[in-house]
């Protein structure tokens, strides 16, 4: 990898990959390439070190057990967390919000510690989400979209700031969804969230490049947009 | 009323209102009258399955086909009662028994979610476990949470051959529970749901026919039945060829898991496989359907898994059609559309149908697969150039699709 190349850390994949989460890696490296950019998806698998010189991380969703393997073992790297503080944007999705923030309560009533970059807490709730989900975010100016499907109650502290208000399914649960703090941005929203949001893919690329980059324009995703959109009306 | 009385009753019930569902043209009948019979007699299953030799078969991908085969091979011995229209929840399983009351044996696909309760009631005399991956991540819920409530299951099964496919992981720590497990190696193929051990979490490692955990001891138990390309090898030593009318590989290890499950129960190899090779299609799937212009074969994918093996048996150069619902039944989540390798598609003209076209466009989009959309499956075999088209649907779109394109 080149220096110019970017650099899309693709975390744990084979733990944390439930919901078609390399799809979110896919996503910004082709908007990447398709705007001239060298561009890279690199995954770090259990059996190595996570890189502390990649350019931006990704973790995805992943069951229980998988979910407090992860945890384990993101917590003993250092390359993730001197990267988030250096700045590198890191997003996390589902279990990945949860291993983010700073505790997580698994199905097994056992409390594990999270990584901490993120202020917020997980504990089970009443009922599984399993919905369609609609959020307007606090960062952009068009609404997210995305599926949950989560049994996790997520509150935040004021380390971290929502990453937008819920329209339409559960979210963390108290009307919230996500979180953010600085780079790092968690959420509950699979689809995968990139594919189906390509404004928060950009915000995420943006922070990487240091600039702001101009729409991509394609059909397809405007037309599932729309449809997703429009099916919240419907209801 | 006597229990059986009972039994009989609302086993006459249930038919008349299949009979009712089906004259109305509500539906196919068989559900209806199943739940119709069931909520008059909830012991129904259990009634109707005592005194016949059953053969449950399950797991993610795979129960349909399987459990023809081993109806097909079954009836080499006496008729055999069986749930081919794919109706495996227990409404569906109570149908077919009852409409086939004299038959000996019988041959129940089962929802993996049901089959703790089906097994309990039926108790059946072998169980087949073809394969565990996701698939509906709305509705199923986790494939490990499925994975151990099998294996709570088989533990209580005493009487029961479980016959499983030891080359998935998870398939393998859910039979390891039974008292008399059949292992048949199949060849390892999707292990996207299967990196970290279901018993302990560790990381598993596959070495050529291996696989074990690198922290407990669980490891990959010795098959007594092997598939080798087109042999299966058999515990007595002996090699049969499958030579199907069906292809793929996934259909070879189904053909392997039947062979298997009809030895427990009585039929030999050599005879089951001849009466495999009588199978050309599975509800529709792999026949090809001769239009106008097109001349269309028909397949089903609805997960990661089962697209994996579609897109090997896909005939090179044929266009493609893909269509997409996201039913319940089908799961609403289409999130696994990007879990499969669509990028093979490249090259190939490709429709995206169905009713989340939208969805598949997007996913075809970053694959790089230029592709058109015409949302209604069959207008959209009529946008592509005469000749051969491989259409590729999921669940629902793929039943709808039977019921519209008449086979002539």
């Amino acid at each position: 990898m080149s220096d110019s190349t970017v650099g899309i850390g693709l975390l744990l994949p084979e733990v944390l990959g439930t919901y078609g989460d390399s799809g979110n890696a896919q996503v910004l490296c082709k908007r990447l390439q398709w705007r001239g950019y060298d561009a890279e998806v690199v995954p770090v698998s259990l059996d190595s070190e996570v890189p502390s010189t990649l350019d931006l991380y990704l973790l995805g969703g992943g069951e229980d057990m998988a979910q407090v393997l992860a945890a384990d073992f993101l917590r003993d790297s250092a390359g993730l967390r001197s990267a988030a503080n250096a700045g590198r944007p890191v997003f996390g999705v589902c279990a990945g919000l949860q291993i983010l923030g700073t505790r997580f309560r698994g199905v097994d009533g056992v409390d594990h510690a999270g990584l901490g970059l993120l202020d917020l807490v997980t504990g089970p709730s009443q009922q599984r989400a399993v919905a369609e989900l609609i959020v307007e975010p606090n960062l952009l100016d068009t609404p997210l979209t995305g599926f949950e499907n989560h049994q996790g109650s997520s509150v935040l502290g004021p380390g971290s700031a929502p990453l937008g208000r819920v329209v339409r399914g559960t979210g963390n649960g108290d009307g919230t969804e996500g979180a953010v703090t600085d780079h790092v941005v968690g959420t509950y929203l699979h689809g995968p969230a990139l594919a189906r949001n390509p404004e928060l893919a950009d915000l995420l690329l943006s922070w990487v490049l240091g600039h702001a980059l101009k729409p991509l324009d394609l059909t397809e995703v405007e037309t599932l947009r729309s449809e997703r959109l429009a099916a919240r009306r419907a209801r | 009323m006597s229990t059986r009385l009972r039994t009989r009753a609302s086993v006459a019930a249930g038919r008349l209102t299949a009979w009712f569902s089906r004259t109305a043209r509500l539906g196919r009948g068989g559900v209806i009258g199943g739940r119709v019979t069931l909520r008059l007699d909830p012991k129904a299953l259990r009634r109707l399955g005592r005194d016949r030799t059953v053969v449950i078969v399950t797991g993610t991908n795979g129960k349909t086909t399987t459990s023809l085969m081993l109806t097909r091979a079954l009836e080499a011995l006496a008729e055999v009662a069986h749930n081919g229209d794919g109706a495996n929840m227990p409404d569906g399983l109570v149908a077919a028994l009852a409409a086939a009351p004299e038959a000996p044996y019988a041959v129940l696909e089962v929802d993996e979610t049901y089959v703790p309760w089906v097994a309990e009631q039926v108790q059946p005399a072998a169980l087949v476990l073809l394969n565990l991956s996701r698939d509906q991540l709305d509705r199923v819920g986790e494939v490990r949470m499925m994975e151990r409530d099998l294996r709570a299951a088989f533990a209580g099964l005493s009487r029961t051959v479980v016959v499983a496919n030891c080359d998935d992981v998870l398939v393998t720590s859910a039979a390891s529970a039974a008292a008399r497990p059949v292992w048949v190696g199949t060849g390892r193929r999707w292990s996207g749901d299967s990196v970290s051990c279901p018993r302990c979490g560790g990381a598993i490692t596959h070495t050529d026919r291996e696989w074990r955990c690198a922290v407990c001891a669980f490891a990959r138990p010795e098959a007594t039945w092997t598939l080798d390309g087109d042999l299966v090898h058999t515990p007595g030593g002996r090699q049969v060829d499958l030579d199907l009318r069906l292809p793929g590989e996934a259909n070879r290890a189904n053909a392997a898991l039947a062979l298997a499950a009809a030895h427990c129960v009585g039929v030999p190899p050599h005879t089951a496989a001849a009466r495999l090779r009588t199978i050309t299609d599975i509800g529709g799937r792999y026949r090809t359907i001769r239009r106008t212009r097109h001349s269309v074969r028909l397949m089903l994918a609805k997960n990661p898994a089962g697209w994996a093996e579609t897109l090997r048996v896909l005939d090179e150069d044929t266009p493609v059609v893909v269509a997409v619902n996201a039913h319940e039944a089908d799961g609403r989540d289409l999130s696994w559309l990007w879990d499969v390798h669509f990028e093979r598609l490249r090259g190939r003209q490709v429709v995206v149908a169905g009713e989340r076209s939208a969805d598949l466009a997007v996913r075809l989009c970053y694959a790089e697969v230029p592709h058109w959309s015409a949302p209604d499956p069959v207008s959209a075999i009529d946008t592509l150039p005469p000749g051969g088209v491989e259409l590729v649907a999921n669940y629902t779109a793929f039943r709808d699709l039977v019921d519209r394109l008449p086979d002539v």
